[in-house]
């Protein structure tokens, strides 16, 4: 249970930069979640903070002490791995109990730990069952099990649910979200899936090419995100973007237009002067067949309808070229080639520079 | 296969393509496994003017046969024990009990094997082909030492090339250079090695104890021929076991080493829980092959000793070769070869019996 600091985190091999400069804190019980692309450094940072990864410059502390320097076990994490990483050729109870035996934990004591966890985790009946006898989930819940036993300061998760099919990760992600709650544990979790992220997460870290792009809870990122890569990353189905032209500028608000978009006054906080380009950010949820008084209004044909039941998602062609996500909280059955006008609320929309993708 | 075309399809072709492989196999392989076994029955011998003809189980008899005999000291009419010059007790010869001694049928032509006191009684143990029987020891006291020695240094070897070092490709290939060079040429290299006069170990060891040590022939003395055998024919198969061993480590997943080091466990307690069961497969292969290799030990023998001194470094491989060719005798040889087969066949399964996946 503690404070984690990540204070200027450096990482690199040899030339190449990995972590360029990180500085993150992490408060007591809190569930954090990084999250980003493949590639963008989130689970060479959770090792760097694990200690399975030197630090090359900065500091990382835990309760107030720096921890740079120790072993993984002297800096009280636990951790679960993509691939479980359990032992195959112990059992399920060897398997949880494995840190109390490599510290010589007295018999008692170990029995009643292992016990608890399994009935934390719902696995009394697995104890004395083989990892290969074993579903993916149920070795996930192994792999979490061998962390609660330790009672660590800091569990951490480098994308436990990606080896998972969907009805499964949704299930295992509840459970871990419970999980924190009973436990009050502080958590870092890593993921590239954004439902995880906002489902989970007190705090999002989103992350690209080893830098921090916005740190803030999950609907300050849906709500208010920094730029267009976190605009694009959170959100599902993402984004819609369209360049438009300032041609008008008033104190935070900016009229705006393109060749398929009547011109329309957004209120921003970005700056911007009358002739800029910008990237106007409309999310697909937002978008409305029916016309409202002040709303902005987009014309395009259906090119592709998804039902999902409670969802209808719109591909639409744009008098411009470019496409057009839409998704309508509802049933709806449109023709295919259909001309139709979606209008959009201006103070749900965003505006962003182009260059900040 | 859609686009299989019509040779690659037809049964007959494959056939024909397995054919060579297939015919030098079963012509050098199986055939010579059962003409050994048919010839162990009869008294075929290499070039004789004599038919072949069946023997039964003779030939197993004569390499086989052992005996045992406790004699009772000789003593004088007044029933004192008759001792030596140096007070130890005579007993009668043993040729008397077995040299047609109608009393002693079952003893009839074997030779003194090995003998110890019990009291007053001396008790010998007899064998009909006493050469025999050494190489028999010889072999099994060569696989009790090379398999586990052999065995650990391999698997030492593996785990200190599995680090990522630069330049461990080096290490690799020097450990492994031994096992491409000939068994023969490493023999013969190591005979000016083990040199009674000038070989570099007596030269090295009389260096680091400042001439201290005398220089001893390790391959002319029976006490040492054996074991400088045994320590050369580890050095040359290690690098082969450790490939094997290597290979084994890096079927082992890291995330469970970093697990492991997360959990913190110790070098020790990494090994113990995560290298070694990890390893099992590995582990039994390996057993099973350097017992099975080093049953087979002759070509070492053959260039350095030729199964001297006084018999020290016979083998149950060189035996057979030496009857077979050396004596022509190849009802006897292929004998010695059905032995070691039966020999190697049942250890191979005891082994893989007490390794075993136990549930």
């Amino acid at each position: 249970m503690a404070d984690i600091s990540l204070k200027k985190l450096k990482k690199s091999y040899g030339p190449v930069d990995v972590i360029k400069g990180v500085d993150i804190e992490i408060n007591h019980g809190e569930f954090v979640v990084f999250v980003g692309p493949s590639g963008c450094g989130k689970s060479t940072l959770l090792r760097m903070i694990a200690g399975l990864e030197d630090i090359s410059e900065g500091e990382l502390s835990v309760d107030g002490q720096v921890v740079n320097e120790l072993q993984p076990k002297e800096r009280g994490v636990a951790m679960v791995f993509q691939s479980y990483a359990i032992f195959p050729h112990m059992t399920v109870r060897e398997n949880v109990a494995f840190g109390l035996t490599i510290s010589k934990t007295p018999k008692a004591e170990k029995e009643a730990k292992v016990a608890e966890a399994a009935r934390i985790l719902q696995m009394e009946h697995l104890l004395d069952r083989r990892p290969s006898q074993l579903s993916g989930g149920q070795r996930q819940r192994v792999a979490i099990g061998r962390a609660i036993v330790r009672d660590p300061k800091v569990f951490l998760f480098d994308e436990p649910l990606s080896n998972l099919d969907a009805a499964l990760r949704m299930d295992m992600r509840m459970e871990i979200g419970k999980l924190h709650k009973d436990l009050g544990a502080t958590m870092i979790y890593v993921t590239h899936d954004q439902v995880e992220a906002m489902t989970l997460a007190d705090k999002i870290v989103v992350l690209r090419d080893g830098e921090v792009q916005q740190i803030g809870a999950p609907m300050e990122l849906y709500h208010k995100p920094a730029n267009l890569f976190v605009a694009k990353f959170i959100g599902s189905p993402s984004m819609n973007f369209l360049e438009v032209e300032v041609t008008a500028a008033e104190k935070g608000h900016y009229v705006v237009s393109n060749a398929a978009l009547a011109p329309i006054s957004i209120p921003s906080e970005i700056k911007a002067k009358v002739g800029d380009k910008l990237v106007l950010g409309l999310r697909p949820q937002y978008l409305e067949p029916e016309a409202k008084e002040g709303y902005g209004v987009l014309k395009g044909k259906i090119n592709l309808t998804e039902r999902l039941g409670s969802e209808t998602v719109m591909n639409l062609a744009m008098g411009d070229g470019t496409t057009l996500i839409a998704a309508l909280p509802k049933d709806a059955i449109f023709d295919r080639g259909t001309s139709i006008e979606l209008s959009f609320d201006p103070v749900k929309a965003h505006l962003f520079h182009p260059e900040t993708e | 296969m859609a686009t299989s075309s019509k040779l690659t399809s037809s049964n007959r072709a494959g056939w024909l393509f397995a054919l060579p492989g297939f015919g030098l196999m079963v012509v050098f392989i199986i055939l010579p496994f059962f003409f050994a076994i048919a010839l162990s029955f009869t008294n075929q011998r290499l070039i004789s003017p004599n038919p072949t003809e069946f023997v039964g189980m003779a030939n197993y008899k004569s390499l086989l046969g052992v005996g045992m005999i406790t004699l009772e000291p000789e003593r004088d009419a007044s029933g004192d024990i008759i001792r030596d010059d140096s007070g130890a007790p005579t007993y009668p010869k043993l040729r008397n009990f077995t040299r047609k001694n109608p009393d002693y049928p079952k003893l009839d032509g074997m030779r003194e094997w090995t003998s110890w006191q019990s009291g007053e009684n001396r008790t010998y143990v007899l064998a009909r082909d006493v050469v025999f029987m050494r190489a028999v020891l010889n072999t099994l006291i060569f696989v009790l030492v090379v398999a586990p020695v052999q065995g650990g240094l391999a698997l030492g070897l593996a785990l200190l090339i599995n680090q990522r070092l630069r330049g461990i490709n080096v290490y690799r290939a020097i450990y492994f250079m031994p096992v491409v060079v000939s068994i023969v040429v490493v023999s013969l290299l190591w005979r000016f090695i083990y040199d009674g006069n000038n070989g570099l170990l007596n030269n090295i060891l009389s260096s680091l104890t400042f001439g201290a040590f005398s220089p001893i022939d390790w391959l002319g003395n029976p006490d040492t021929a054996l074991g400088s055998i045994i320590g050369m024919s580890i050095w040359q198969a290690v690098g082969f076991h450790m490939v094997i061993w290597l290979s084994g480590l890096q079927t082992i997943s890291p995330t469970l080493y970093e697990a492991a080091e997360i959990e913190g466990s110790s070098k020790w307690q990494t090994f113990r829980y995560v290298t070694w069961p990890g390893l099992r497969n590995t582990a039994v292969l390996v057993l099973i092959v350097i017992t099975m290799q080093a049953f087979a030990l002759f070509s070492q023998i053959d260039v350095m000793t030729s199964g001297g001194p006084l018999d020290s470094t016979q083998t149950i491989v060189f035996q057979a070769v030496e009857r077979g060719y050396g004596k022509q005798d190849i009802s006897g040889g292929s004998t010695i070869s059905v032995i070691l087969f039966v020999i190697v066949l049942s250890i191979s399964l005891i082994q893989r019996w007490l390794t075993r996946e136990r549930r």
